[in-house]
């Protein structure tokens, strides 16, 4: 069992308050997975030519202005935000990529959990509640956000473990279920130049992800090659720069419910997490078919 | 003493009462033990197991969305939720009522023995799995898997039915007016006759479904090739 929330703002209150509907809706998923929680929350886009790190460290008071210090000296402008327990995130004047892979390189200690332009990723073991303290998540204003409470049954409960899993950049997928083609799957993967961190089933359906999207899949496209090539049980939900979307496997044995009202599309494992939201008892409700991807993206703006 | 009056409307909030409270005064009416007979709840927010394991003739009004496993084992009462119900609505239901205004999630009826559940929306996969004698009316349509191992009973679907209807079914009768998408193993379209026409206008009308005429559905039962033991088949047992 996990528990999966994601909330897409469509009005401005919404946005300004993602971090406190964001909380109600962890919590409530709380007994679905008190293991671990994670979330991924879409805000504050970077400036053109800039792009946003979240790096995590296994100590506590880590130097981080070291790293501020390095990357400014590689990049030129850096800004780095104030820590929520272990993770910090930095703008950094450079290509996402180009930053990630000099973290990697300087930095092995550190995990970069999240690269783009507007996500950031944040996760750590213990309850959901104490999540939500921890990280202050309650603060966040944003377009949207994915989150997630784990209780492990294919690997252990470690930070890495949590979830969301970063699939490239501004990208983040979060599972309720269990892979069993995994470890096939991950050796075939790697051979592509997919790297892994864990032995976790969800990271190998993060990094197959990737692998379709690098290799010039849609989104869509991509969830859809999951219904071929994973074997298991799943809901997935799948955090964009523009929105989020969501599949369940054809047998559908994983729960998801989807609500929409004026000012907000939600998806959740059950409406009790939903039923937290302003004006959820009016909502349009359904559930997902089983294996039809479903995606919701912010209009660009004209 | 104080004396009960069975008339009045009970109200639980269970945005103030715990849930563990509200079923604890529901089981304690079993056995036709003093207590009111109406009762209505209020702020059910998709809590799991509501009104579940009642033994007593009594009803109940669920006041919004209700969440896994309500009205489970009901035995005698009307449950009647005013909302959507999340996976396993009624499961194991022996005898009474329940009754969904909205929408219910997977495996409505699961397993259940007697009594009849009613979705007024539209039920998801595995609704009526296992089912042993329960009678389901769906006034909407229903997902992947239903009727599933379907032993006895009746499942009736006004909309369409998902794939693989009845896999593996047993003597339970399905009906449906619309479209089913495919069929499981073992079952077969079996002709509607008048004694199934008699039996669906019978339970459509203790549904309150007044909407569909009985001649437009089309019956579904097994084949009865899998499920009886054949000779010719005994080195694959």
């Amino acid at each position: 069992m996990c528990g999966i929330v994601g909330l897409f703002a469509k009005s401005p209150d919404i946005e300004a308050r993602l971090g406190v509907h964001l909380a109600a809706m962890l919590e409530q998923m709380s007994s679905r997975g008190p293991d671990s929680a994670g979330v991924a929350v879409y805000r504050d886009p970077a400036a053109a030519g800039w792009s946003k790190l979240t790096l995590y460290s296994h100590e506590d008071g880590y130097d981080w202005a070291a790293v501020a210090g390095g990357l400014a000296e590689a990049f030129g402008g850096v800004e780095e935000s104030a820590p929520r327990a272990r993770h910090v995130v930095f703008v950094v004047e450079s290509d996402a990529a180009e930053a990630e892979a000099w973290v990697h390189a300087t930095y092995p200690e550190l995990r970069v959990m999240s690269a783009g332009q507007v996500i950031e990723i944040y996760k750590e073991v213990g309850r959901p509640e104490r999540f939500v303290e921890d990280f202050r998540l309650e603060e966040f204003c944003g377009t949207h956000a994915l989150g997630h409470t784990r209780m492990a049954t294919e690997s252990r409960v470690t930070t890495e473990g949590s979830h969301p899993f970063s699939t490239g950049l501004d990208l983040c997928l979060v599972h309720n279920g269990s892979l069993s083609n995994h470890n096939t799957l991950r050796r075939s993967l790697r051979r592509k130049g997919i790297e892994f961190q864990t032995e976790n089933d969800t990271e190998v359906a993060a990094g197959y992800l990737a692998w379709r999207l690098r290799e010039g899949a849609t989104l869509e496209r991509a969830l859809e090659g999951c219904l071929d090539d994973l074997d298991g049980f799943y809901t997935f939900a799948v955090g964009t720069a523009d929105g989020f979307a969501v599949l369940r496997d054809p047998i559908s044995c994983k729960p998801a419910v989807l609500a929409e009202t004026d000012d907000w599309v939600a998806m959740a494992s059950e409406w009790r997490a939903i039923a937290v939201l302003p004006g959820a008892a009016d909502a349009r409700m359904w559930e997902p078919e089983p294996g039809v991807v479903y995606v919701w993206e912010k209009a660009p703006v004209a | 003493m104080t004396t009960v009056n069975e008339t009045a409307v009970e109200v639980v909030d269970l945005a103030t009462t715990t849930l563990r409270e509200l079923n604890q005064r529901l089981h304690d009416l079993a056995g036709g033990a003093p207590g009111s007979r109406h009762w209505r709840v209020l702020n059910p927010s998709g809590a799991h197991a509501i009104a579940c394991g009642i033994d007593a003739e009594i009803e109940v009004e669920i006041e919004g969305h209700a969440g896994y496993y309500c009205a489970g084992m009901n035995k005698f009462a009307t449950v009647r939720v005013h909302g959507n119900a999340s996976t396993g609505l009624a499961e194991n239901i022996m005898s009474g009522t329940v009754i969904v205004e909205g929408n219910a999630s997977q495996s409505v009826a699961a397993t259940g023995r007697g009594g009849l559940v009613v979705v007024n929306g539209d039920a998801s996969a595995r609704c009526g799995i296992s089912m042993k004698g329960v009678d389901i009316v769906v006034r909407g349509s229903v997902g992947h898997m239903s009727a599933f191992m379907a032993q006895t009973g009746r499942l009736v679907v006004c909309g369409d039915a998902g794939d693989a209807l009845g896999d593996s079914i047993y003597e339970a009768r399905l009906y449906v007016r619309g479209r089913v998408a495919g069929l499981g193993a073992d079952c077969i379209e079996k002709e509607l006759r008048d004694e199934h026409v008699a039996e669906l206008r019978e339970l459509l009308a203790r549904a309150g479904v007044d909407d569909a005429d009985p001649s437009e559905f089309r019956r579904y039962g097994s084949a009865r090739q899998l499920y009886t033991f054949k000779i010719d088949n005994v080195s694959a047992y």
